[in-house]
Parts: C-alpha cells; sequence; structure tokens
C-alpha cells in the first residue's frame, strides 16, 4: 500500500517537475531519490509499519510474496534509473514524463502482483499497458518507433478485449469477481471454462508465450533501446505474478483441466525462443527472443505451481531482471547491435566486457550465478508436479541451446578482433556494473539471502 | 426477455470485432473493431449483472445490491476504454505523419 499510493504521488510530481524544472540532471535526481524512498517504504510495509490506512478487502491484498516482489522490483527499477537513465536524454525532448510514466507502470505492477479481484487486475494489466505504448513510440519521428508502438497498440488492445471476455464469463458463470470466491465446484460449466481460457490467453499473449509471442521481437526491436530495458524485464516479470496469482488463487481447483494446456504453452515458448534467438544477427532482437525463452522458463512455475514454484519465481525475477538491465544498459551504450560491434571490447574496456560476460553465463544459467539457482528451483518445481517429465528435460536442453546465443557475445568480446567504439562509459558506470554483477554472484551462491525475506 | 439472447447478441458482436480485426487492414477500422469487443463485453456484464440480481430475489434474498460490480466493471471499461482511445489515435496520428497512410501493411519494416 506504501508503495503503491506513493508511486502515483511521485508520477504526478514528475510530470509538474517538468513545468517547474528545466535541468535535466534535477529531474533524474528526483527520480532516483524518489525510486530509493518507495524501496524504502515497501520494505518498511513488509516490516509492518503501513503508512496509509485504507481498508482494501476484496479488492487488493499485500501479502508476503506481493510485497517482496514489489521490492525486487522497485529496486531493479532503482538499479534501471541509475545505469540508463541518462541515455533517456536521447530519445526525446520529454525527459521528465518518461519517468513519470515509468513511475506510473510501477503502480500498476503493483495493482498486478496485488489483485483480489478481476477489476484490479484488468485496470493493472491497462495501467501498465498504456504508458509502455506511449514509451514504445518515444521516438517520434523515428519510423521502427512509431511502427512498434502501433503493433503493440492493435494487439495489446486487441488481447485486453479477450481478457475482458473471459472476465465477462466468468462473471456469468459465478456472480463474483473476487479471486478466491470464483471457483466453488468441482465440475466447472462451460462459461468457466470459456472464460479461464480467454484468460489464459490473453496472460500469454502480455508475458509473450508461444503462439501469442509474434509481437514481442518487432516490438522489442523498434521501441528505443532504453524503454526495451524495461518493458523486457521489470514489466514482464510483473505480469508473471498476475498470472501465478491468478492461476493459484483463482484457478487452482479446475488444475487438472489447464496444466496440460499451460505445459503445451511452455513446451512451445522454449522451444520457439531459443530455437529462433539461435539465427539472429542482431543482439538486440536476440535479447527479444532470449526473453521469450526465458518466459519459457518463468511459464514452469505456472505450469507447477506449488511453493517452490513461488519462491523460484521470485529468484528467477531477480536473476533475469538483474541480468538483463545490465546487458541492456551496455547494448545501449554501442553504436551498433550486431554481434560483431562487440569484437575487441574486452581489450578496450575489461571490466565492462568482464561484467557483461557476468550477466550473460547468469542468463545462460551456469553454475556460481543467481541464473543457475533460479532453474534449479524452475525445474525442482517442475519435478515435484511429478507428471510430465518429458517437460523437464525438453526444458534442459533448451536450456543448453540458450547456452550457443549467450556465448556468441563472449567469443565476440574476448577471441575476436576488431575496434569496437562504445560511447563514453563514466567510472560510476562501471562501478554500478561491478555492484551489479558482484549482486549476481552473491545471489548464486547464498539464494536464501533473498528468499528468507520471504517467511521472515 | 431471457438472458440468452443478450449474451447471443454480445458473442456475436465480440466475433464481427474479432474477425474485422484479423482481417482489415486500416488502423482506424482494426480499432474500431476492438471497441466493439469492448462494447460487446459490456453488454454482455450488464445482462448478468441484471441475471444475478434476478436470481438472488427469486431465491428469496434481502440483498438487492447483488450483480451491481458487474454495473461498476462497465464503468472501469469505458473510462479505460476512453483512455486507450486518446493514446491509440495519437500514436495512429504520428504514424500517418511520417509515411502519409494509416494502412497496417507498412508495418513491415521490423522484420528484418
Amino acid at each position: 500500500m506504501n508503495a503503491l499510493l506513493l508511486s502515483a504521488i511521485l508520477g504526478v510530481m514528475m510530470m509538474f517537475s517538468s513545468v517547474l524544472i528545466s535541468q535535466k540532471s534535477a529531474a533524474r535526481t528526483i527520480a532516483i531519490a524518489g525510486m530509493l524512498l518507495l524501496l524504502i517504504a515497501n520494505i518498511m510495509d513488509m516490516q509492518g509499519i503501513h503508512f496509509f490506512r485504507i481498508n482494501t478487502e476484496g479488492m487488493m491484498h499485500f501479502d508476503r510474496f506481493a510485497l517482496l516482489f514489489n521490492s525486487i522490483a522497485i529496486f531493479s527499477i532503482l538499479l534501471y534509473f541509475i545505469l540508463s537513465s541518462k541515455d533517456m536524454e536521447k530519445v526525446g525532448g520529454y525527459y521528465s514524463e518518461y519517468f513519470s510514466l515509468i513511475f506510473f507502470i510501477l503502480c500498476g505492477i503493483i495493482l498486478v502482483t496485488s489483485f483480489k479481484s478481476l477489476l484490479i487486475l484488468f485496470l493493472g494489466i491497462e495501467i501498465i499497458s498504456i504508458p509502455l505504448y506511449i514509451l514504445t513510440g518515444a521516438e517520434k519521428k523515428n519510423l521502427r518507433s512509431n511502427e512498434a508502438s502501433l503493433k503493440y497498440f492493435l494487439l495489446g488492445a486487441f488481447s485486453t478485449g479477450l481478457m475482458l471476455m473471459g472476465i465477462a464469463l466468468i462473471y456469468g458463470a459465478t456472480a463474483t469477481f473476487n479471486t478466491t470466491q470464483l471457483t466453488v465446484s468441482e465440475k466447472p460449466g462451460v462459461l468457466m471454462i470459456t472464460g479461464m481460457i480467454l484468460l489464459l490467453f490473453s496472460m500469454s499473449f502480455k508475458v509473450s508465450a508461444a503462439p501469442f509471442h509474434f509481437w514481442t521481437p518487432d516490438v522489442y526491436d523498434g521501441a528505443p533501446t532504453v524503454f526495451t530495458a524495461f518493458m523486457a524485464t521489470i514489466v514482464k516479470v510483473g505480469v508473471f505474478i498476475g498470472f501465478i496469482r491468478l492461476f493459484d488463487e483463482s484457478f487452482g481447483m479446475l488444475k487438472p483441466q489447464w496444466q496440460i494446456w499451460v505445459a503445451l504453452i511452455t513446451a512451445a515458448t522454449l522451444f520457439i525462443g531459443n530455437i529462433t534467438a539461435v539465427f539472429q544477427q542482431s543482439v538486440k532482437r536476440m535479447l527479444a527472443y532470449s526473453s521469450i525463452a526465458q518466459a519459457g522458463f518463468m511459464l514452469l512455475a505456472v505450469y507447477a505451481m506449488n511453493s517452490e514454484a513461488k519462491e523460484g519465481l521470485l529468484l528467477y525475477s531477480a536473476a533475469y531482471c538483474l541480468a538483463t538491465i545490465g546487458i541492456f544498459s551496455v547494448l545501449i551504450k554501442m553504436t551498433d547491435y550486431t554481434f560483431d560491434a562487440f569484437n575487441g571490447l574486452a581489450k578496450k574496456e575489461p571490466i565492462v566486457a568482464a561484467t557483461l560476460a557476468i550477466f550473460l553465463l547468469s542468463l545462460a544459467g551456469i553454475p556460481l550465478t543467481v541464473g543457475f539457482m533460479a532453474k534449479f528451483y524452475m525445474l525442482e518445481a517442475a519435478i515435484a508436479t511429478g507428471k510430465h517429465l518429458w517437460l523437464v528435460i525438453f526444458a534442459v536442453l533448451m536450456a543448453a541451446v540458450s547456452v550457443y546465443y549467450y556465448f556468441r557475445v563472449i567469443q565476440a568480446m574476448y577471441f575476436k578482433d576488431g575496434q569496437p567504439n562504445p560511447m563514453q562509459i563514466s567510472p560510476s558506470f562501471k562501478w554500478t556494473l561491478v555492484v551489479l554483477a558482484g549482486l549476481i554472484v552473491l545471489l548464486g551462491i547464498f539464494p536464501n539471502l533473498l528468499l528468507n525475506w520471504f517467511y521472515f | 426477455m431471457p438472458v440468452n439472447y443478450y449474451i447471443f447478441l454480445s458473442i456475436a458482436l465480440f466475433c464481427i470485432g474479432i474477425v474485422g480485426v484479423l482481417t482489415r487492414r486500416n488502423a482506424i477500422i482494426i480499432f474500431m473493431c476492438i471497441e466493439l469487443m469492448f462494447n460487446a463485453v459490456n453488454l454482455l456484464l450488464v445482462a448478468f449483472s441484471k441475471m444475478h440480481h434476478k436470481a438472488a430475489i427469486d431465491a428469496g434474498s434481502v440483498a438487492t445490491n447483488v450483480g451491481s460490480d458487474g454495473q461498476i466493471f462497465v464503468f472501469f471499461i469505458m473510462v479505460v476504454a476512453a483512455a486507450e482511445v486518446s493514446v491509440g489515435l495519437a500514436i495512429i496520428v504520428m504514424m500517418y505523419r511520417n509515411v502519409h497512410s494509416v494502412d497496417v501493411n507498412f508495418l513491415n519494416r521490423l522484420k528484418h
């Protein structure tokens, strides 16, 4: 509750600050300080200190899971601001408005992670989506940005329509929007099943699971790279938390009906994401497909739906956000997004290359990084269901495929000669990257540092 | 009037919307079809709301606000749809300024 209201207030504040303050560095400082404030407020909320006492019963429920995820999300946005907010200046002239849109998106993420009513789920998804359409099209003169924005908008609105139809049908079957009262009977009617499938489709669309992934590479490729970093990480895992909550609380009793559907979607997502990423020529597009592939792994949590799955999803979201934000922040500094542009980066910028290698190893799931522990938890959760062992084997095989395209970047940096020309890299940027890499290794050795927060 | 008629009408409107989105090439018309889908959902929610209300009354319930949440949901959909229209039309105008067309067949530059 603390973070939700403060984030809305800060969003409005940033909007007005563009009128009052003309300096860009001032706007950036306010945004970073605001995010720090949100992080502190959210951690206080976890400790039981509430700034606001508002009765949200039946609409929202701020449990441990949601609050811990919100902390991860706010911390990731803080790191993202520190690393990349300077590069937002190049996108367009509306600098502090971009920050305010990101604060509003954070509101949406908090709504989606802590909803108790389908109304809040719908509002949260829309509060996430509408600012994202704007951020995608932020480069007004760039045709690729325009195209990505229009495509995202049309397909996003279409999937919202499907979601609304699903909600309406479920309402017809149960006469309530409250997620915990939705399934009362073991034998659901046709309205309930159709509504659930429509919700499954629209949620898989939002998290870009196959076969609803087709918008992802185009939109991620066309959007300004700074904002791709944001939408491919924090937004995506935020919607995943909503996904797992919806299917846990509302449709938990119908698990036999939907589990095989989710298993098939997971397998398709892993396959398409990993295989297509192998053939990409641009690192940005490769990261877009890699985000589909990582979504496939996170879908294993929705498929398994047990206590390990929830822990694993928290760890996975931290691992994925930290590593991908780091990679994108380096990618933004490059003038050219092909693999060849990274040739010889290790000689010119050894610290950046080393940290980038750690991020890529974490995404590939190599031991001693948090990516390995995250994948381990996911596979453990999937094995604990005791069914569909082929899915686990397939996921391991696909993780092996993913090593290929992540290592292509490492190979280009360390074993090829070339003249990379990244833009100005400041020492503070380098040290933030080192801290980020240290965090990834630390969590990879002691994942309980994060997971203990879930219980205490 | 039985609720079935409303359900069939709104499912028909929804399907017209989906077919329109999938077959038309003009961004504005696709957008109108999406709005048609939203409004089909609104109609369905109101119909269900009345159905649950009547069922509660027939069952002897004294609580007469059963089903009102469905109608409240409709207001939220209207507000969100309006917000989406304002952003969406701005995006379409931005596209039109650059390529002087709102045909979505233009949207193929990102494929490669």
